[in-house]
C-alpha cells in the first residue's frame, strides 16, 4: 500500500514537472512570417524597411514567464527596402556591412515586471544586442503570447504549440557604429524596431 | 524655323511636365524615394502576425517628378534662346 502511494506520488510530481518544464520554441519559421521591421526617420528622408532571415531558440515556461531565455539572430543579408540601390548602400561596408556582421543578435539575460494575464505576459526583457559586431545591453517591453496546441492550425497534422513575440523599441545607430555621427539630415539616428515572430514547438 | 522652334520647345516642355505629373500621380504620388519593389502589408490569420510581402514593380518617387520638371522647365527656357531677332534698323522712306 504504502509501495503504491510512493510510486503514485512520484508519478505525480513526475508529471508535475513535465508540465510545467520550459518548452523549446523554434523561431525558424517555414512560412516566412516572422519579421523585424525598421523604421528611421531624419528631417529629409524616412527609411523603412524589413528583416526576414530569422532564427534561435527561446526557452519558455508557461507557468514561469520570468525565466524566459534564449536567443534570436537575424540574418543582416535579409535587411530588404523598397528601393534596392539603398539596400546595396544598406548592405555595404559603410553601414550594415553584412559581409563582415552577418548576424544580428539578441540575448536575453533578464526577465522583469512580467504580468500574466490568460495566455498573454508582458514584460521587460533586458539582453545583449550585437549589430554590427557591437554589444549592448538593451531592455525592450514585450509581449509574449502562448498559444498551446495552436500548431496544427498553422501547419495540418502537427501537434505542439505557438508562442508569439512582440516588442517595439528604438536604438541609436551611434551606439552601433552605423556611420555615427554622419548622415543626420537623411538617415535618423533613431532605429525604431518592431518584432513580431512566432515560434515554434512540435510535439511528438 | 526659327518660329516654330520656340513653339515646339515650349509645347514638349508642358507636355513633358504634364506627362511627368500624371505618371508620379498615377504610381500612387509616392512621397519617397522611387521604389522598384512595393511593400505589400499582410497579416498572418493564425498567430495575427503583421508581415510584409515585397511585389516586383516600379513606383515613381520625388526625384522622378522632380528631374522631369527640371527637364521641363529647360526645355521652356532654352525656348527662349530661339527667339526671332528684333532689327535695330528703322526702314527708311527713301
Amino acid at each position: 500500500m504504502i509501495k503504491q502511494l510512493v510510486s503514485s506520488t512520484a508519478f505525480a510530481f513526475a508529471a508535475a514537472a513535465a508540465l510545467a518544464a520550459p518548452i523549446s520554441f523554434d523561431f525558424k519559421d517555414p512560412k516566412g512570417v516572422n519579421n523585424v521591421a525598421f523604421h528611421l526617420d531624419a528631417p529629409l528622408e524616412s527609411i523603412s524597411g524589413t528583416a526576414s532571415g530569422i532564427t534561435g531558440n527561446v526557452m519558455f515556461d508557461p507557468a514561469n514567464p520570468a525565466a524566459l531565455n534564449g536567443k534570436i539572430v537575424i540574418a543582416s543579408n535579409s535587411l530588404k527596402v523598397p528601393n534596392s540601390t539603398m539596400q546595396d548602400h544598406l548592405h555595404s561596408p559603410n553601414w550594415i556591412d553584412v559581409a563582415k556582421h552577418p548576424e544580428i543578435t539578441f540575448e536575453v539575460t533578464k526577465v522583469a515586471n512580467a504580468k500574466t494575464a490568460g495566455t498573454d505576459t508582458t514584460a521587460d526583457v533586458t539582453g545583449n544586442l550585437t549589430i554590427k559586431g557591437v554589444t549592448k545591453e538593451v531592455t525592450v517591453p514585450a509581449k509574449l503570447s502562448y498559444m498551446a496546441d495552436a500548431l496544427g492550425r498553422r501547419q495540418p497534422n502537427a501537434k505542439g504549440d505557438i508562442l508569439v513575440v512582440r516588442a517595439e523599441f528604438l536604438v541609436k545607430r551611434d551606439d552601433f557604429g552605423i556611420q555615427a555621427g554622419q548622415r543626420g539630415d537623411t538617415v535618423g539616428a533613431d532605429i525604431k524596431l518592431t518584432l513580431a515572430l512566432a515560434g515554434l514547438a512540435p510535439k511528438a | 524655323m526659327v518660329k516654330i522652334l520656340p513653339l515646339a520647345l515650349r509645347a514638349t516642355a508642358a507636355l513633358l511636365l504634364a506627362g511627368v505629373v500624371i505618371w508620379w500621380a498615377l504610381g500612387g504620388a509616392h512621397r519617397g524615394w522611387s521604389m522598384n519593389r512595393v511593400p505589400v502589408n499582410k497579416t498572418d490569420e493564425i498567430t495575427g502576425i503583421a508581415f510584409v510581402e515585397y511585389e516586383d514593380r516600379f513606383v515613381p518617387g520625388l526625384e522622378m517628378l522632380g528631374g522631369g520638371a527640371g527637364a521641363a522647365v529647360l526645355l521652356f527656357g532654352l525656348s527662349f534662346l530661339f527667339r526671332k531677332s528684333h532689327s535695330t534698323l528703322k526702314p527708311t522712306n527713301s
